[in-house]
């Protein structure tokens, strides 16, 4: 675990804030001199799990970077829904590259400060799980094994959603997607070999790589600042729940992360040189359906006709990152 | 100006894009009623005293606390908290212990001195209370605040009513009870003792007050007729309850026989044990889940040694014996007769089965309403006589000391607006705070902390208080688990979760705003708040 959480105070560190802690001890987001890196009008859906993230990570970067911080932007809903022309939300420095080669701008960006002797002025790269995952993956395995002094974060909600919901390689099997039907013999996205990102930065041996969800705040904070901690090429994923693609309603955006974690789909952990060291444990484990049931794009796991196989399947997964990452073995 | 090429237009700010005109669901702050202060016969807003206390600023806490109830200390021993039975906690883990932390604050403000703030200005109205038990106690500390001159007449040697001469000194620790009446006296309420009113309109008109607060309590014991030889020793339970606060203790003998099931019973029973009795047994004609006694007052005395004879009659009490008839239970619940008969040893029958109301200061008041041996009240508990009115045991409620303190404030505030020619609007109560309006996620697992007992030979051999308060930190762990059940405590989950920052924080105290230019309505702030303090209705279109 990436933060000492606090056990009682009635909320503890759940909740955002917590009027009982002292001031240093509270969230980023409950503080009134948050940046609002991503400020109100953008044109994200009602209830957006990446508007959200985006907020948490960038605030809690400018925070650690002391506002010293220029982003870059993969093409994708991030950048659609912030800057139509002419408006923006950014409240930071910002640069909206191609889809695919983000990291690559970013590491320019990298470059030009150090030529330029502004070594404190830091870099992050953010793009969708379409921008990271797909088109991106090459400038980003290359950022990577360079080492570049980059940050960069990827806002993964399993497609490319703004564009109409298609499907990318971080869809997660059986989901429906407008390319993934939920017709025929086996509905919806297939059960490929997966393509799990944060494994494969880890495997490029770099300083900091971690998972992140949009309902453990404290979690997410604390990952950025020690993200920030690093010189050199680090890697964040956060799971960031979509109204839109997922089909579910949009108050259950945090409840969606929050069950993506409890049951063990999305595993939530950080590793630093490529070898884990600590891992968010589940405090209240609950079956796969719970997750998948709320969700749209998994309707036809349920009706007409059950099919308990594909759950099991799902299910079995969820097992697998739980022994894994012994998800729930006490700290 | 000049641009660059292909560049027409000035970055703007999205904030020019209000995208409020999305919602169609619109969230709104609102407050629901606790559990806790939903159940609380004395009004408590149990709610807001906790939290000052989940702070530690337990001064601000019992300023709170004592806007509706004068007594603490007194509460936080011998109240049987159906705030704590509502408890929406008891659906986690287990329920807040209020109870110990309202003895907490209680017990504080004795030994640090604490006063109640001053009285408002005086308003000239002479108020005649009744009585120095529990409700007519209240009545005169919430007349006093208000600003009316207030005096008691007590028939007894003591205040404290039933406080004093009905709950044992185990329970209720008597430099308890003189401390907080002391608090109240202090306030300029005059107390006089030894005063029996003997005609009600006769006394206020000599004193002449304004109006009048009746709280004379039950203390005339009920009787069931038992054939007994001359031999037989009977008492009742007032008599030995109240015998305990003089210097000759009642003497019981060796075997006690205490006769009836409700609190009353077990308190006699717990008594006669410390004085001294090897056997003391509660006769009681139903079962244990049918007996009106507490369940908790139950185990204590079981624990102490106390006997219980469930389904059983007294048909009959010699010298050194009784005999008790076998009973069972009917289809209805109802307790028959079954003709077996068992011979029990017993030098002494305390008769334990509840007490009459002494309502003759009412004979010549006329038309005073009075139904089943008490007097009738009207919602703003005045008598059917304009002017007097009455609370306490005296008026159809549950006999219970929190009743009784409820009355008297209720009571005090009507007749604060009777003296102005007003009717005391309370307001409409705000709808209820279900468990299932919380998000208890957020709740960090804490299980209740239990306050210490007293170690049983000391129980059993001495008057000393049996449960005994809980320390600072304990009794800040446990306000702590209050979950503030309805009532924005401030997590700031609303200002975090918003995708849309449309919740404007506005600092410790006053909460928060919605921003509807910006707010599209998702809902996620509702979803999120731990404590069900948004809701979200239709908008408009």
């Amino acid at each position: 675990m990436s933060f000492q959480p606090i056990k009682f105070y009635q909320t503890g560190t759940f909740t955002v804030g917590n009027r009982l802690l002292p001031d240093n001890e509270r969230s980023v987001q409950s503080t009134v001199r948050r940046t609002n890196s991503l400020n109100s009008g953008h044109r994200a859906c009602q209830g957006c799990g990446e508007a959200l993230g985006a907020r948490y990570a960038i605030d809690a970067a400018m925070e650690a970077t002391e506002g010293q911080l220029i982003a870059a932007n993969a093409t994708g809903c991030l950048e659609v829904f912030s800057t139509p022309y002419p408006e923006t939300s950014w409240q930071i420095p910002w640069i909206h590259s191609l889809f695919g080669n983000t990291a690559a701008v970013a590491t320019g960006i990298a470059a030009a400060m150090r030529v330029k002797g502004r070594s404190e002025v830091r870099v992050v790269a953010q793009g969708g799980d379409g921008g990271t995952t797909d088109i991106g993956f090459g400038c980003l395995s290359g950022m990577f094994e360079r080492n570049d002094d980059v940050l960069y974060i990827c806002y993964d909600n399993g497609g490319y959603m703004n564009t109409g919901v298609q499907r990318s390689s971080a869809t997660p099997p059986a989901a429906r997607t407008a390319t993934t039907a939920a017709v025929g013999p086996t509905p919806g996205n297939v059960f490929g070999q997966g393509k799990d990102l944060p494994l494969i930065a880890m495997a490029h041996g770099i300083p900091y790589v971690a998972t992140a969800i949009v309902s453990e705040l404290r979690d997410l904070e604390a990952k950025v600042r020690r993200a920030m901690e690093f010189r050199g090429a680090r890697y964040l994923h956060i799971l960031v729940p979509c109204p839109l693609g997922w089909g579910h309603d949009s108050s259950l955006t945090i409840r969606m992360a929050r069950l993506a974690h409890e049951t063990g789909i999305f595993p939530v952990f950080e590793a630093e040189g490529g070898e884990v060291t600590g891992v968010s444990r589940i405090r209240r484990q609950v079956p796969v359906e719970e997750y998948l049931k709320p969700q749209k794009r998994y309707a036809h796991l349920f009706s007409p006709k059950p099919r308990e196989d594909v759950i099991r399947r799902i299910q079995e997964a969820a097992d697998r990152n739980i022994r894994k990452y012994r998800l729930l073995e006490e700290a | 100006m000049r641009k660059p090429f292909a560049i027409t237009l000035d970055p703007g700010s999205s904030l020019a894009n209000h995208t409020g005109s999305w919602r169609t669901l619109r969230p709104e702050y609102l407050d629901r009623l606790p559990p806790c202060n939903n159940a609380c016969p004395a009004g408590e807003n149990i709610q807001a005293w906790l939290f000052h206390a989940e702070s530690g600023d337990y001064e601000a806490a019992w300023r709170s606390l004592v806007q509706n109830n004068p007594m603490p200390a007194v509460m936080g021993r011998v109240c049987y908290h159906p705030c704590e039975s509502s408890c929406n906690r008891a659906q986690l883990d287990s329920s807040v212990g209020i109870n110990s932390v309202e003895q907490f604050l209680g017990d504080e403000a004795l030994k640090r001195g604490w006063k109640f703030d001053p009285p408002a200005a005086p308003t000239g109205k002479k108020v005649l209370v009744v009585g120095a038990g529990p409700s007519g106690l209240s009545a005169a500390y919430h007349l006093a605040r208000l600003g009316h001159q207030v005096a008691i007449h007590e028939a007894g040697p003591m205040a404290g009513g039933m406080m004093r001469f009905g709950i044992p000194a185990y329970r209720l620790p008597r430099d308890v009870l003189d401390g907080e009446v002391k608090r109240i006296l202090d306030m300029g309420v005059e107390l006089k003792l030894d005063a029996k009113v003997d005609d009600v309109l006769v006394t206020q008109k000599a004193g002449g007050f304004d109006a009048v607060f009746l709280a004379v309590g039950a203390h005339i014991a009920k009787r069931a007729y038992i054939p007994a030889n001359e031999a037989a020793k009977i008492m009742d339970a007032v008599q030995v309850l109240r015998g305990m606060e003089g210097d000759a203790k009642p003497l019981l003998g060796r075997r006690v026989v205490v006769y009836g099931g409700g609190n009353t019973a077990i308190d006699v029973a717990r008594t006669a044990k410390r004085l001294g009795a090897e056997e003391a047994m509660i006769v009681y004609r139903r079962t244990r889940e049918k007996m009106p006694a507490h369940d908790f007052e139950v185990q204590d005395a079981i624990e102490e040694g106390v006997l219980i004879k469930w389904l059983s009659t007294i048909k009959e009490a010699g010298e050194g014996a009784i005999t008790v008839e076998k009973m069972e239970l009917d289809e209805k619940g109802v307790p028959q007769p079954t003709g077996e008969f068992e011979e029990l040893k017993a030098d002494s029958v305390v008769m334990a089965l509840g007490q009459d109301v002494d309502l003759s200061l009412l004979d010549r008041v006329p038309g005073m309403q009075i139904e089943g041996g008490v007097v009738t009240v009207g919602p703003n508990m005045m008598t059917s006589h304009p002017g007097i009115f009455a609370g306490g045991d005296m008026v159809p409620a549950e006999r219970t000391v929190t009743v009784a303190i409820g009355h008297g404030k209720k009571a005090a505030r009507h007749i604060d607006a009777w003296l102005r020619g007003e009717a005391h609007d309370p307001g409409p109560k705000h709808e209820l705070a279900e468990f299932a309006k919380l998000n208890t996620w957020y709740y960090s697992d804490a299980s209740k902390t239990v306050r210490p007992m007293l170690d049983m030979q000391k129980r059993i051999t001495s008057f000393d208080e049996v449960v005994m308060a809980l320390d600072e930190t304990t009794a800040l762990f446990e306000a702590r688990r209050c979950l503030s059940c309805g009532n924005c405590f401030e997590c700031d989950n609303c200002y975090g979760v918003c995708p849309d920052n449309a919740v404007i924080k506005l600092g410790p105290g006053n909460r928060f705003r919605f921003n509807y230019d910006y707010c599209k309505g998702c809902g996620v702030c509702a979803a999120e708040c731990p404590c069900g303090a948004i809701r979200m209705v239709p908008e408009e279109i």
